[in-house]
């Protein structure tokens, strides 16, 4: 045996069990009928494929996308200024880029509940302001696409800054100079030097938060309360309360070939060959 | 007239050493001039000053007259060739040549551009991106990009170092007539002393933060301020505390009728196509070397030899 196939057989053998048998299941169940008690049974069908078109769920897919993209936007708003400081940080670089990191050292799931703590009726701001006679009544911060959109971000910000600080660190600072030495102000060098030379960095790090976006479930479950429901939640109903085993498949099916497609396009722009 | 630029008193101190220390410069218009020093002589640091990319520590830089220290690069009517080109990367030629047009709000822009692009002889090369170009084509990009706004002064930073040596002096040349052409006042940094004898009008010959000496290449050649400036500026025989130049230096067998004279054994005979380097170690335990005409019997390794030279050849500092 080859050493190269040797090297690549415990990754094979992982990817084999792990993503491939999985997702061929998957998909195998969105051909199926629904059990009475959840499951699958027989005969094959595309009825779940059909029911998706459902103005219900296009309804659903729509707000997923637009969820989606709103809070890649404000990944990209925040992120960007940030990457950018931590590049120009000279030698604390490495120390905020730590910073960037430290809620990873937390399960998502303990800093999303947290939210929970600080945004409720009672909980840290509303006590705050209540306390301080500010408002009587306390804001509606949770269960609002708000919450979820605050949720999103907060989860998917260091996705967006890592790689769009890799593509900030890599630029030529005599480029930048360059364009001082050319007359260019500081606001002009940003637009018209820095953001279109890492344009593939933050490509890269828009799609990393897109995709999950498009699919997250936790967040919008926790912070939107039943109101906010994203693709993610329909999936996951389906599975559960719905025992609509079938549906949910193809809806998972849906929701991945969509993110496929939308990554394949990226691939095939000059983000690919420059950046990933 | 107050000269394009003036320095005066210029230094820049980093925390432990001297980057640049106390360089006062004249420089008139319309002429060529260099700076010209080891890697770590401050020669950049000099430069960058002048661009506005570093502040002196102490000291002012003037331009046209008037005090620039608090005016930031893009204020500055100066423009800089970087070392690298520094050429925007998402930019065809064309762009990166309109670009400080465009920052300026030139209305002509492009048709300037596309001037100053065939002016160094990159007409069939305007669309193309910089990672298409090769060296030379990027650095008459780069000189293009600043000459296309008439700087009053246009600093060089090792602009040739990046190319192979034959592209190298087909490059000075090109220097040289596009700032004859311009009528622009060059200010070029090196460490190549044969680029900027060949250059200058007026040359600065920097030593660890210092000018050592300011004038002519013939000035600097042949009346060097300092051992050091006769040292980097070319090979130079030390015969006590007379320091000779290799091609002053005179090589015979027989004795010579002159008490200017040294006697050694030949180590090495290095021909270099236009001429030959005879290696003499002499008497003294120094070495020197005697550059001899091609057609000239050189002597055989081991050989006894003399070494003479003419009194008014010898240079002799403090």
């Amino acid at each position: 045996m080859k050493l190269r196939t040797l090297f690549l057989l415990p990754a094979r053998i992982w990817m084999a069990i792990f993503f491939a048998a999985p997702l061929a299941i998957v998909c195998a169940y969105s051909f199926l009928t629904r059990g009475d008690y959840g499951g699958v049974e027989r005969p094959w069908s595309i009825e779940s494929y059909t029911r998706l078109i459902d103005p219900l769920y296009a309804g659903i897919l729509w707000r997923s996308l637009w969820i989606a993209a709103l809070a890649t936007a404000l990944c990209v708003l925040l992120g960007f200024p940030l990457a950018l400081f931590i590049s120009r940080a000279g030698k604390r670089r490495n120390l905020y880029l730590q910073l960037v990191l430290l809620p990873f050292w937390t399960s998502f799931l303990v800093r999303t509940y947290a939210w929970l703590f600080i945004l409720r009726d009672t909980g840290l701001i509303n006590t705050a302001l209540t306390g301080m006679h500010l408002i009587r009544k306390p804001l509606p911060l949770l269960y609002n696409d708000g919450a979820v959109l605050l949720g999103l971000v907060y989860n998917f910000l260091p996705f967006f800054v890592l790689p769009m600080y890799a593509a900030l660190e890599r630029l030529d600072p005599a480029v930048l100079e360059a364009a001082a030495d050319l007359g260019a102000r500081p606001m002009a060098i940003v637009w018209k030097v820095i953001i279109p030379v890492s344009a593939p960095g933050m490509a890269a790090g828009a799609v990393l938060v897109f995709i999950p976006c498009l699919g997250a479930f936790l967040t919008p479950d926790l912070l939107g309360g039943g109101k906010s429901v994203m693709l993610g939640n329909l999936i996951q109903n389906q599975f559960t309360t719905a025992r609509d085993w079938p549906f949910g498949s193809a809806a998972s099916i849906a929701l991945m070939l969509a993110s496929a497609l939308l990554l394949a396009w990226v691939m095939r722009t000059r983000i690919a060959k420059e950046f990933l | 007239m107050p000269p394009v630029l003036e320095l005066r008193g210029v230094s820049k101190q980093y925390p432990g050493h001297h980057a640049v220390d106390n360089v006062s410069l004249k420089l008139e218009s319309g002429g060529f001039y260099s700076l010209l020093g080891p890697s770590g002589c401050g020669k950049t640091t000099t430069l960058r000053m002048i661009g506005g990319f570093e502040q002196p520590s102490t000291g002012e830089v003037l331009l046209d007259g008037s005090p620039v220290n608090a005016l930031k690069p893009y204020q500055r009517n100066v423009c800089t060739v970087f070392q690298n080109y520094a050429l925007f990367p998402h930019l065809t030629a064309q762009r990166n040549v309109e670009f400080g047009l465009r920052e300026r709000g030139i209305r002509d822009a492009a048709e300037r551009a596309r001037r100053a692009l065939d002016l160094v002889q990159l007409t069939s090369k305007h669309d193309s991106m910089p990672a298409q170009l090769s060296g030379g084509e990027k650095q008459r990009v780069a000189l293009a990009r600043s000459l296309v706004l008439e700087p009053r002064l246009l600093l060089l930073d090792e602009p040739l170092a990046a190319l192979d040596p034959k592209l190298r002096k087909q490059m000075r040349a090109e220097l040289k007539s596009m700032q004859r052409k311009s009528g622009i006042t060059f200010l070029f940094v090196t460490h190549d002393q044969e680029e900027a004898l060949s250059l200058s009008d007026r040359l600065a010959v920097m030593n660890a933060g210092r000018i050592e000496q300011f004038g002519t290449p013939e000035d600097v050649y042949l009346r060097p301020a300092s051992a050091f400036v006769a040292g980097f500026l070319g090979a130079i025989n030390w015969f006590g505390s007379a320091g000779v130049r290799p091609e002053s230096t005179r090589l015979s067998e027989d004795a010579p009728e002159t008490s200017l004279r040294a006697r050694g054994a030949v180590e090495s005979v290095l021909f270099l196509g236009n001429c030959v380097h005879v290696n003499v170690k002499l008497e003294s335990g120094e070495r020197a070397i005697a550059e001899v005409a091609r057609d000239r019997r050189a002597p055989a390794e081991g050989e006894n030899v003399w070494l003479h030279w003419h009194p008014a050849d010898e240079l002799r500092f403090e």
